[in-house]
């Protein structure tokens, strides 16, 4: 944790000698020097199919089921499965995160999902996100919720932030949290003058009767003070990080580049898509199976960033739901149900698949088409949030359901 | 007493005739905020003189406004005036021959978002979006039939396809120009059945490839009656090379050829459209079907599909994927043999379906009025959905009349979406675009590319989804770069005074004034908090 300290000496101690030092420097230093524990949740918007990530290669009825389309057995050439139990399998395409695997910092929790029977990706990703399945009206996420719950003390305007252009549904709420696709662009940038033009934009919003305005002008020049003196321009991945060049590369970059930065990250949100695979899916290549590469190897060149701070960070990823067991006529499959989450952490209990296996055989199905839930999403979110995160109480971030650590997967010692 | 008293105030309160309607000019800008893109310099006077009734009145028959200035703005973009057929002509089957080749070499297919620059053959392909988005900028800045491009940004929204899937973004240019614009104050059966009949809606929602699981039925393309049958085969004689050999990359299934394999490949049901058809374009999520309704309606709809898809052809009723029996759609029994009419049916009944009114009236009263309309608003709206079958014009008098509408509670109540503030900021400073390209640009990064919606939801009509602290940052630089000129192709006019009208804080007023040049002035304005709301 050299960095840290460094950045202490020389950032915040610089401040302090000129005499200006701004709140938000004690923040950071306060921030920097607690065990501060991250989560980062990626969501796979479109409904990935998790039959095709994490395939039950023991089941004849998946093979049955899929006579196009489904991931061969492990050992049966280069497009077959790798093996994780003997009975689930890695689509090929994940092969970057089998280290992970390997040294037991990746769980999966498989037939996971919500007890709400929407194959609506829109209510669905709501339910998810809100996470309250059923319950449209609810205003807030559960991540903000979190936020609210759990004061920062102090906050910074990158407790939470989501590298996308609009906010997510599960980071919206009265607890501030920041959207931003880009970190380098992020500023007021009007020249020689950005100083004198951005205080004045800053005066204009710091007046504003309007509410909504003024809070998030103000959180807006909160955090491009901070960011300045954090300065992520100057950024290299450690380890020999390798991040693809697409979006979701990109974004996971930016969030190994905020961590580091000592802003006080502990919430972060990347989303990706193109996983509504109606027609065309593919098995061990394909459609999904690029999908599949551009993510896992994403996820692996994070986790090779984040290097020791993985003892501390979380990576959860989700998606609304899975994907019908049967494949439809277009070689794809509809929308479905139960799906697979992966949990990965140095701190998490991995090698294992969690959760009950229902089977896929027509009578052990959801309505007779899909992967039974047997894992509600909010026991996997509950368990991260007490034994990852530390809050004691989840009753307010899952309004409505009796969470109990009886029924959590078990991920964390 | 009280009762009888409530009476006539209840009458009065359903519209505002000419006489009651408002003459300030805070109104004037409000209505010219919702029913267009804001005012160009000088509308508040030219509304003023001609008195809202005779604007609002005028707006609803865009085709009685002349709009000569608009082609010349349009002369550039080649590809807007195209049929599908000829796009599909000169732009996708020679990006088809293209990828044919890097397979035949062995190259990979370009991944869509991989951070690879696109090569010469995706940016011709590319262009045919980039035309229709630039179009649709241009439109909203320079069309006089202001409210016609509110209407055609909120129905395409509501109907929406994204032009990134598949082949879609050939047929955008088609969907917008000939199925939404010139219906968005027709009926809504008559749009929704143009939707539901578009090559880019059956393809986008995968209704194309829908059939009959216990299909195809061979015998039936000699008992059916197929009113389509003229079409079918027709132009493929005359299609290029590329075409019949271009490997389909979606489904691989291609009606238009099916006659010359031996067998029909057998495809099944794809309930994709059912589904959405009820959830976002008829009856709302809460409306009142179920799983059975989704699939029984995609039953119904077995059959419709694209005739000669690759070569921008159009609707064709495919008999033989159909699935022939009967069906119960919300507890209407459709019966079996229908044929094509199963489809029409499941529209009438959806069309008619009070949910459907109530949810239409919802989601348009949430663009014109507030993110939270009022409920008594709603159903008079919902009301008058009903009562004239669905008449989208008379909908939208009834909205734009409604003491609600010009309520002081309404006024600046919307927070602008991206291309609302892009399009509202051009018009305030009487811009001349030469090259939209660049605003184009502008708008992915607000987070609201054109056209690139992903689900089929269109992007939310609420404030919340555009209030955040990196989308503010954004819109204040894109103010600066406007006012300062650096927005390539976009000249904005510095002599304009700019006028924020109705309340503006005294330090917003007070930073403006203390400028020193009109470039800053014009951006502090363009980026202040009160010119984000409409």
């Amino acid at each position: 944790m050299l960095s840290r300290r460094v950045f202490l000496k020389n950032g915040a101690f610089a401040f302090v000698s000129l005499g200006f030092a701004p709140s938000f420097m004690a923040r950071t230093a306060v921030a920097a020097s607690g065990r501060s524990k991250q989560l980062i949740a990626i969501f796979q918007r479109g409904a990935v199919d998790g039959l095709s990530v994490v395939v039950p290669h023991g089941e004849s009825d998946y093979y049955r089921a899929r006579p196009s389309i489904a991931i061969p057995r492990p050992n049966a050439g280069e497009n077959a499965a790798i093996d994780l139990d003997g009975f689930f399998g890695f689509n090929p395409r994940l092969q970057p995160l089998e280290p992970l695997w390997d040294s037991r910092q990746l769980a999966i929790v498989h037939a996971c999902g919500s007890p709400d029977s929407t194959r609506s990706h829109f209510d669905a990703q709501d339910y998810m996100e809100s996470a309250t399945p059923g319950v449209k009206s609810t205003s807030d996420g559960w991540l903000n919720r979190y936020l609210q719950t759990r004061h920062a003390e102090p906050a910074t305007p990158f407790r939470a932030v989501a590298l996308t252009s609009q906010l997510p549904r599960m980071l919206q709420g009265t607890a501030p949290a920041l959207a931003v696709s880009q970190l380098a662009q992020f500023g007021i940038r009007a020249g020689q003058s950005s100083d004198t033009v951005g205080a004045s934009f800053e005066a204009e919003y710091a007046a504003a009767a309007d509410h909504v305005l003024n809070g998030t002008g103000r959180e807006a020049f909160s955090a491009i003070k901070m960011l300045k003196t954090a300065d992520p321009s100057k950024y290299g991945p450690a380890n020999g990080a390798d991040y693809p060049r697409g979006p979701f590369g990109q974004a996971l970059r930016q969030i190994a580049q905020l961590t580091k930065a000592n802003v006080g990250l502990e919430i972060a949100f990347a989303d990706v898509g193109g996983w509504d695979t109606h027609v065309n899916q593919g098995a061990g290549q394909g459609q999904l199976a690029t999908r599949l590469d551009d993510f896992s190897r994403s996820i692996a060149a994070l986790v090779a960033d984040l290097g020791d701070r993985m003892a501390d960070t979380v990576v959860l990823t989700m998606s609304e739901f899975g994907r019908a067991v049967n494949e439809n006529g277009g070689r794809g499959t509809d929308h479905g149900h139960g799906n697979a989450m992966m949990v990965i952490g140095g701190a998490v209990r991995g090698g294992r698949v969690y959760g009950t296996w229902p089977g896929l055989s027509v009578e052990k199905r959801y309505e007779g088409r899909d992967l039974a839930v047997t894992t509600d999403f909010r026991d996997v979110f509950g368990e991260i949030v007490t034994r990852h995160l530390g809050l004691a109480n989840t009753r307010a971030i899952f309004p409505g359901y009796a969470s109990s650590p009886a029924k959590y997967p078990g991920l964390f010692p | 007493m009280k009762r009888f008293l409530a009476l006539p105030v209840a009458i009065v309160a359903v519209s505002l005739s000419a006489a009651t309607l408002p003459k300030d000019d805070r109104t004037i800008v409000h209505v010219l905020s919702r029913t267009g893109f804001g005012p160009w310099p000088g509308d508040v006077e030219k509304v003023r003189a001609m008195g809202l009734q005779r604007y609002l009145d005028e707006q609803l028959h865009p085709e009685r406004i002349p709009d000569a200035a608009m082609a010349p703005r349009l002369a550039q973009l080649t590809t807007v005036t195209l049929d599908s057929r000829q796009i599909a002509e000169q732009y996708e089957l020679p990006q088809l021959e293209a990828r044919r080749q890097r397979k035949l070499q062995g190259k990979d297919d370009p991944v869509p978002g991989d951070g690879k620059p696109p090569d010469a053959m995706q940016q011709r392909a590319n262009s045919v979006m980039v035309e229709l988005a630039e179009q649709k900028l241009l439109r909203a800045i320079y069309s006089e039939r202001q409210l016609q491009e509110v209407l055609t940004d909120f129905w395409f929204n509501h109907f929406n396809v994204d032009a990134r899937k598949g082949r879609d973004r050939f047929l955008l240019t088609a969907y917008e120009r000939e199925t939404i614009r010139p219906r968005v104050l027709g009926t809504f059966r008559d749009l929704l059945g143009a939707t539901a009949k578009s090559p880019a809606m059956l393809f986008y929602l995968d209704n194309w490839m829908s059939a009959d699981p216990n299909g195809p039925h061979l015998a039936a393309t000699r008992n059916v009656a197929r009113p389509f049958q003229g079409r079918v085969g027709g132009p493929a004689a005359s299609a290029p090379e590329a075409l019949r050999r271009a490997s389909p990359e979606l489904g691989g299934f291609a009606p238009e050829r099916r006659r010359e394999r031996p067998a029909l490949r057998k495809n099944g049901l794809n309930e994709n459209y059912g589904r959405e058809l009820m959830e976002l374009h008829t009856l709302g999520v809460d409306g009142g079907y179920t799983q059975n309704d989704v699939t029984e309606v995609a039953r119904a709809l077995t059959g419709w599909t694209i005739d000669n898809p690759r070569q921008g052809g159009g609707f064709r009723f495919d008999p033989r994927i159909h699935d022939t029996g009967q069906k119960v759609v919300l507890g209407h029994v459709i019966k079996a043999g229908g044929g094509e009419s199963d489809g029409e049916q499941v529209l009438d009944i959806l069309a008619k379906h009070p949910s459907t009114a109530t949810f239409i009236a919802t989601k348009l009263t949430r663009r014109f009025v507030s993110d939270t309309p009022p409920p008594a608003l709603v159903e008079r709206v919902a009301a008058r959905f009903r009562d004239t079958g669905g008449d989208l014009r008379e909908v939208m008098r009834t909205i734009l009349t409604s003491p609600e509408f010009l309520s002081p509670g309404a006024y600046r109540a919307k927070v602008k979406t991206p291309f609302e503030f892009v399009a509202t900021a051009l018009r305030a400073t009487g811009a001349d675009v030469q090259d939209a390209r660049p605003l184009v640009r502008e708008l992915q990064q607000l987070g609201m590319p054109l056209y690139q919606c992903q689900p089929p939801t269109g992007y939310k009509d609420t404030g919340d989804a555009w209030v955040n602290t990196g989308a503010l940052v954004s819109r204040m630089n894109l103010a600066l770069r406007l006012a300062s000129g650096q927005v390539r192709g976009t000249l904005v006019d510095n002599s304009i005074e700019l006028r924020l009208g109705g309340e503006v804080s005294e330090t917003t007023r007070a930073t403006i004034a203390k400028a020193t040049d009109a470039q800053t002035m014009m951006a502090l304005t363009l980026g202040a908090p009160e010119f984000q709301r409409r």
